[in-house]
């Protein structure tokens, strides 16, 4: 599978402008040969693939396959992990963020994330929102931080829901709005790319839905990589598609391709239902 | 590759800012360090400061006599029963006392001499020397080699603890003259060393003692000049310093601030050199019972009561928290009362020991008149004390048998019951086991409830029933504590090492017990 | 004769014949069982076994009901028979008096010394020797009546179709039942003797008196002010908590947050051996090692103060026991407490918490620090009122390194006394039962007992919430 062959890729997105097209040309994110052991044991091999700006690319396969486990290494969460290794190169902007001198809080404040169940922490609505800028010192008063949380719970869609509540307990949300929460909550550090590690799991269909719409909204501004089970979901919302199997990359493209031409039998197997 | 977009973050203002996050993370980091250093410290430096008191207790003094058991002193009047025997302390005593006194011809023989030179052994020392007459009677009349110890002033001055001495040497070949009135003339003696160290020590209520020994000998420092010493004679002759090496001490403490004088220490140290007193392990510490002079005391009754006590406190305490952590675990329904007896357990595992010691002291003693400083009751409370311990660890090893083995026995249609005792109880013992020792180390080192029901009593015999007068060891460790005479200090740390020690092993069969029965289902 | 059967081992006898019942009765019950077996061939619903244990059961019931009440009671029983016998000349003396007369009495009975004593001891001895003698004798006939009663009765209820299994279960379950009810019984008997003993003191000595009174000389005058007391143990408990809570608390951040598996699993027992080493022992170390630097450290502050003139008079009290040793010591005690409550509810808070903050790019501190502690709080507030619990209760560091003087200082250089060693003080050595010097003792432990309770039922609850609410 050679994917680095295929960086000068421009998918055909439309109603962009020109500018944005042009940051298209390169990724964003581009990860080489990048493996991950866990205690020893290897748990993704060897997996290069790029990631473009202002789209969505969803990395699908069945559970176990190393997906999320990869979506981890974009924003060195792996190394939280007791006996986690991670090999490779991952490059964001010229630098390859596995290197020791890049600081983790520093790449993680530029790369958000969002996880499978929401996880508000135990404060606030408004809090929640503020921890980010708070810890990494991005206001200087009281107006600026409100104006960061009232612009960021505005563009996870939540705003209309919340703003009389903010003082409320973050938990206490239901759990659609929770996981807006915590997409806010990243949002609220500005970071470039956002994770989304199968967001939609938790949620009834109908907090699906909206997640899946502030997802294709918030794809204008940022580089998501969103982790799924669910191959809809993938078709619905992305415009690349990285298919896993066992740890391997096994195709990756676009979404259209994907689905409706792949190219390998694994990929067609699991599309079809034959196994997953 | 196009440039990355300029953010906040990389600005000069959030480099400095991370810095000082990543410095914060660090401090937080070795305050945590710093926090387990202390607690670990604290543990090394409790366990080493108790240990080194106790080295000090790993040996004694005793001084060997030779007499011969004539029955005018054993038995004056004529009465040869073992209680009149036993009775005859004095007899025994005095025997021993002009054996040694007569190693020193020239002391005088006057009556204050005599008693000065009594304090070197305590009277009860000879004791167990007459209890063993009375057990043999056939030994009236014989000679025989015994050793006492000596008394504990001597021994903790021997042991240089109390009062501190310094050792100094004196050079070979140091010209001996016999000076006035028996004493003697070290000329051109080398003794700057004790200069300074005379100079350094003051002269608080008096002058420092200076000693030199030889042999038998031993004289005392009376004038240091530049040209000669003076030396007073204290025991021996002046003959026995010209033969053999000159060993020289300085007692730091002046003779009118310390309980032994400069006559017992020379007569002391004389006996040593002649080989009479001697240094002997301290073996005594467990084969004797309590006594007032620390030299005589030892633990065993208080080892004896202890193991009584244990004895009923795991007769009662085991069984019955296993019947009711099966009772909870098992058969219990689900209603108020066993939701009450739950909590009540919780409860009872936090409530201060001294006052299942008030309990005792009221409900044991008082409502049932159970007898005062008995094993039993302090068995009994113990008991109580630890059932909620012992309950929820066999409430713990009980819930880790898997349901299936229950519903395996129900299957093939055992009772209830039959599950229970046959096929989860045999699985779940060794966890109710370790809980169960880890209860009885709880309950041995109890001391509080103990102190509320008597048993802090001086207890001088060897209790042989759980009835019996009795203490426990952390009892006899708070009594000993309590006590004045700095003899006592490292007793009371030698009894604490063998508590220490019970403790240690009790739980190493904790651990083997769990290494041997780890199951994972 | 009747003197001689005074001396009999009652224990011993007791053992023996309730072990003889039992397998007497279960060898009746089985022998009938097989009989019916041999001669019939009847289908039985229980096995022989069963039948067995019931009839045992039958046996043992009432002979060992009447030989817990002759433990229990014989002893006052043949006391309270012997009293009324006494010589006028006796009624002057005290109850303790008396019951210590008796118990010499007692004991001379047992050993059996009493020969060359004097007339009176030798008569009343002889005289106990013949009272518990007939109690003894009529103890044991009353259990051998009992056994045959019960094992007979049982006997006739063997029958192919009686289903003994079933019995048994239900008297085995009961049993069961009465062992956890102990707990119960433990708990009313401690509020029970306490409670009674705590009234009979307040009608002597009104509860406000008690309660807000400052002076405390129980032993010489009968002064009951218990606040230097309460001031006493209030502060040496503050002492211990200011050294186990950040100790106890930041032990087990780092135990939890950051120490590998391997040091965690070395640490954790090492803390925990803190807590298993007796107080005595932490009395001991407390009286010899830290009371002397203490209070040399507080004559080097008096000296120094002195110099620089602050101060002409000494500062500090610079007592040979002290608040600041026991509170000191008694703080490494409680750490473990502290600590490993505390580890467990941090280890409780979910790990998608922490990945949260990471995600957001917080240091580890900061994660710690802002949403684990937080989130964990109830628990560790809990666990320090255990803590406190504890340090409130704790005797023997008191006893030994705090002092007896009943005062309110905030030197901590002065020696404090505590409630837990004004009980000890008052109920070790020679008590009387009636005098409101020993009944204060138990208003004291009914004080200590509810506020230690309080405590425990609180952070009790607090923790147990805080589980419901992660897991």
């Amino acid at each position: 599978m050679d994917t680095t062959a295929q960086t000068d890729y421009n998918p055909a997105l439309t109603g962009d402008g020109a500018d944005k097209a042009q940051a298209l040309v390169y990724p964003r994110i581009d990860c080489k040969d990048v493996s991950v052991f866990y205690s020893g044991k290897q748990a993704v091999f060897d997996v290069s693939l790029p990631v473009y700006d202002r789209s969505v690319t969803a990395l699908i396969g069945p559970s176990g396959c190393g997906k999320s486990t990869f979506l981890r290494c974009l924003n060195r969460m792996n190394d939280t992990i007791d006996g986690a290794k991670v090999t490779g190169e991952i490059f964001m902007d010229g630098e390859n963020i596995n290197s020791p001198e890049v600081d983790p809080v520093l790449l993680r404040s530029r790369v958000g994330m969002v996880f499978q169940k929401p996880n508000p922490f135990p404060k606030s609505i408004y809090d929640n929102i503020a921890y980010g800028p708070r810890i990494h010192g991005l206001v200087e008063d009281r107006q600026e931080l409100d104006a960061i949380v009232e612009k960021s719970l505005r563009r996870a869609g939540l705003w209309q829901e919340v703003k009389d509540r903010l003082a409320q307990p973050g938990t206490s949300l239901s759990g659609g709005q929770q996981q807006r929460l915590c997409i806010a909550r990243a949002i609220a550090v500005r970071p470039e790319v956002i994770l989304m590690d199968e967001p939609c799991s938790s949620l009834d269909p109908i907090a699906t839905a909206r997640i899946e719409e502030l997802i294709d909204e918030l794809r204008k501004r940022y580089c998501i990589v969103i982790v799924t089970h669910s191959m809809q979901q993938a078709a619905r919302v992305s415009q690349r598609t990285a298919f896993f199997h066992l740890g391997h990359l096994v195709e990756m493209g676009d979404t259209d391709q994907i689905f409706t031409s792949p190219r390998e039998r694994r990929t067609e197997d699991y599309i079809t239902g034959r196994f997953g | 590759m196009n440039n990355p977009p300029e953010t906040s973050l990389q600005s000069e203002k959030a480099l400095k800012r991370l810095r000082r996050r990543r410095a914060a993370d660090t401090r937080f980091r070795m305050y945590g360090l710093a926090a387990l250093g202390f607690a670990l410290f604290s543990l090394v430096f409790l366990i080493s400061a108790i240990a080194w008191k106790a080295s000090g207790a790993v040996t004694y003094h005793v001084v060997k006599t030779d007499i011969v058991l004539t029955p005018e002193r054993i038995a004056p009047d004529g009465n040869a029963s073992p209680e009149e025997i036993t009775r005859n302390i004095e007899g025994f005593y005095t025997l021993v006392r002009d054996d040694l006194f007569a190693h020193f011809p020239n002391a005088g023989d006057s009556l204050a001499v005599r008693q000065d030179f009594s304090a070197l052994v305590d009277r009860l020392a000879v004791l167990p020397l007459a209890r063993r007459v009375a057990r043999h009677p056939s030994l009236i009349g014989q000679s025989v080699t015994v050793e006492v110890p000596v008394s504990d002033d001597v021994d903790l001055f021997l042991k240089r603890s109390s009062p501190r001495s310094i050792p100094f040497r004196i050079r070979a070949g140091a010209q001996i003259n016999p000076g006035q009135g028996g004493g003697m003339v070290l000329a051109q003696p080398d003794l700057r060393s004790v200069r300074t160290t005379l100079t350094a020590l003051g002269e608080q209520d008096g002058v420092p003692s200076v000693f030199v020994t030889s042999k038998g000998a031993v004289a005392r420092l009376s004038d240091l000049g530049d040209e000669a010493a003076t030396f007073e004679l204290l025991a021996g002759d002046v003959a026995d310093f010209e033969s053999t090496p000159l060993k020289g001490l300085i007692v730091t403490v002046p003779e009118s601030r310390r309980t032994i004088s400069d006559l017992q220490i020379a007569w002391a140290l004389a006996l040593r050199s002649e080989g009479i007193i001697r240094r002997v392990p301290h073996t005594s510490l467990l084969t004797r019972t309590d006594s007032t002079y620390p030299e005589l005391a030892g633990a065993l009754a208080a080892l004896v009561g202890s193991l009584l006590t244990m004895l009923v406190t795991g007769m009662v305490a085991i069984p019955m928290g296993i019947f009711a952590a099966i009772f909870l675990e098992e058969f219990a329904p689900k209603n108020r009362l066993t939701q009450l007896i739950e909590v009540n357990i919780n409860n009872l595992a936090a409530v201060p020991s001294i006052v299942f010691g008030l309990l005792g002291a009221t409900l044991l003693l008082g409502t049932f008149g159970l007898p005062r400083s008995a094993p039993l009751v302090g068995g009994l409370v113990l008991a109580l004390l630890i059932l909620p311990v012992v309950i929820i660890a066999a409430r713990a090893a009980l819930r880790a048998v898997p349901p299936s083995i229950r519903s395996g026995a129900l299957a093939v249609g055992a009772s209830r019951m039959q599950a229970v005792f046959h096929h989860v109880l045999p699985l779940a013992f060794p966890g109710m086991l370790t809980g169960a020792i880890l209860g009885m180390a709880r309950a041995l080192g109890e001391t509080a409830p103990l102190l509320l029901i008597g048993m802090v009593a001086f207890v001088a015999e060897v209790p042989s029933s759980t009835t019996d007068e009795a203490t426990a060891l952390p009892v006899l460790i708070y009594s000993w504590a309590s006590n004045a005479e700095r003899a006592w200090e490292p007793m009371t740390a030698a009894v604490i090492v063998i508590l220490l020690a019970l403790l240690v092993i009790m739980n190493v069969i904790v651990v083997m017990l769990r290494r041997k029965f780890e199951r994972r289902w | 004769m009747v003197q001689q059967l005074g001396q009999l081992p009652m224990g011993w006898l007791l053992t023996a014949l309730l072990v003889f019942v039992v397998t007497t009765g279960f060898s009746v019950g089985r022998i009938r069982a097989e009989r019916y077996l041999v001669s019939g061939g009847h289908k039985f619903h229980s096995r022989g076994n069963y039948h067995g244990y019931y009839v045992a059961m039958w046996g043992l019931l009432p002979t060992l009901l009447i030989a817990a009440v002759y433990v229990l009671f014989s002893q006052t029983a043949v006391f309270g028979l012997l009293n009324s016998e006494l010589p006028e000349g006796f009624h002057t003396l005290s109850k303790a008096e008396l019951q210590s007369y008796l118990e010499a009495v007692a004991g001379a009975a047992k050993t059996g010394g009493y020969a060359g004593a004097d007339r009176i001891f030798a008569t009343v001895t002889s005289r106990f020797l013949e009272l518990s003698g007939s109690l003894k004798a009529a103890t044991l006939a009353a259990m051998i009546l009992a056994a045959i009663g019960g094992i007979s009765y049982a006997r006739r209820k063997v029958a192919p179709d009686f289903r003994a299994r079933l019995k048994v279960e239900r008297g085995a379950e009961a049993f069961l039942f009465l062992c956890a009810a102990i707990a119960i019984a433990t708990t009313v008997g401690i509020v029970a003797s306490l409670l009674y003993e705590s009234l009979r003191f307040f009608a002597q000595v009104p509860v406000t008196d008690f309660l807000f009174g400052t002076r405390w000389n129980a032993q010489t005058s009968a002064e009951f002010g218990a606040l230097p007391l309460f001031f006493g143990t209030f502060m040496i408990a503050l002492i211990a908590m200011f050294v186990a809570a950040p100790i106890g608390l930041f032990a087990a951040i780092y135990l939890s947050e950051y120490a590998s598996v391997r040091t965690r699993r070395y640490m954790k027992p090492l803390l925990e051996m803190l807590a298993g080493i007796p107080t005595v022992v932490y009395g001991f170390f407390a009286l010899l090692v830290i009371a002397p630097g203490v209070r040399a450290a507080a004559l080097g502050i008096n000296s120094l103060l002195i110099n620089i003139g602050v101060t002409s008079e000494p500062f500090l009290a610079a007592q040979p026991t002290s608040a600041l040793a026991a509170g000191l010591v008694m703080g490494v005690m409680v750490i473990p407490f502290v600590s490993s409550l505390s580890d467990d509810v941090i280890n409780a808070v979910p790990q998608t918490l922490r990945d949260a903050a990471f995600a957001m790019g917080a240091t580890k501190s900061e994660t710690i620090k802002q949403i684990i502690l937080p989130a964990a709080l109830p628990g560790i507030v809990a666990s320090m009122l255990l803590a406190v619990s504890r340090a409130i209760g704790e005797t023997m560091i008191v006893v030994m390194a705090a002092g007896q003087r009943a005062r309110i200082s905030f030197d901590p250089s002065t020696d404090l006394t505590t409630i837990t060693v004004q009980i000890v003080a008052l109920l070790t050595g020679e008590t009387q039962f009636d005098s409101p010097k020993t009944l204060s003792a138990f208003a004291l432990g009914l004080v200590l007992f509810l506020v230690t309770l309080g405590f425990n039922l609180i952070a009790l609850r607090v923790v147990q919430r805080y589980r419901e609410k992660y897991e």
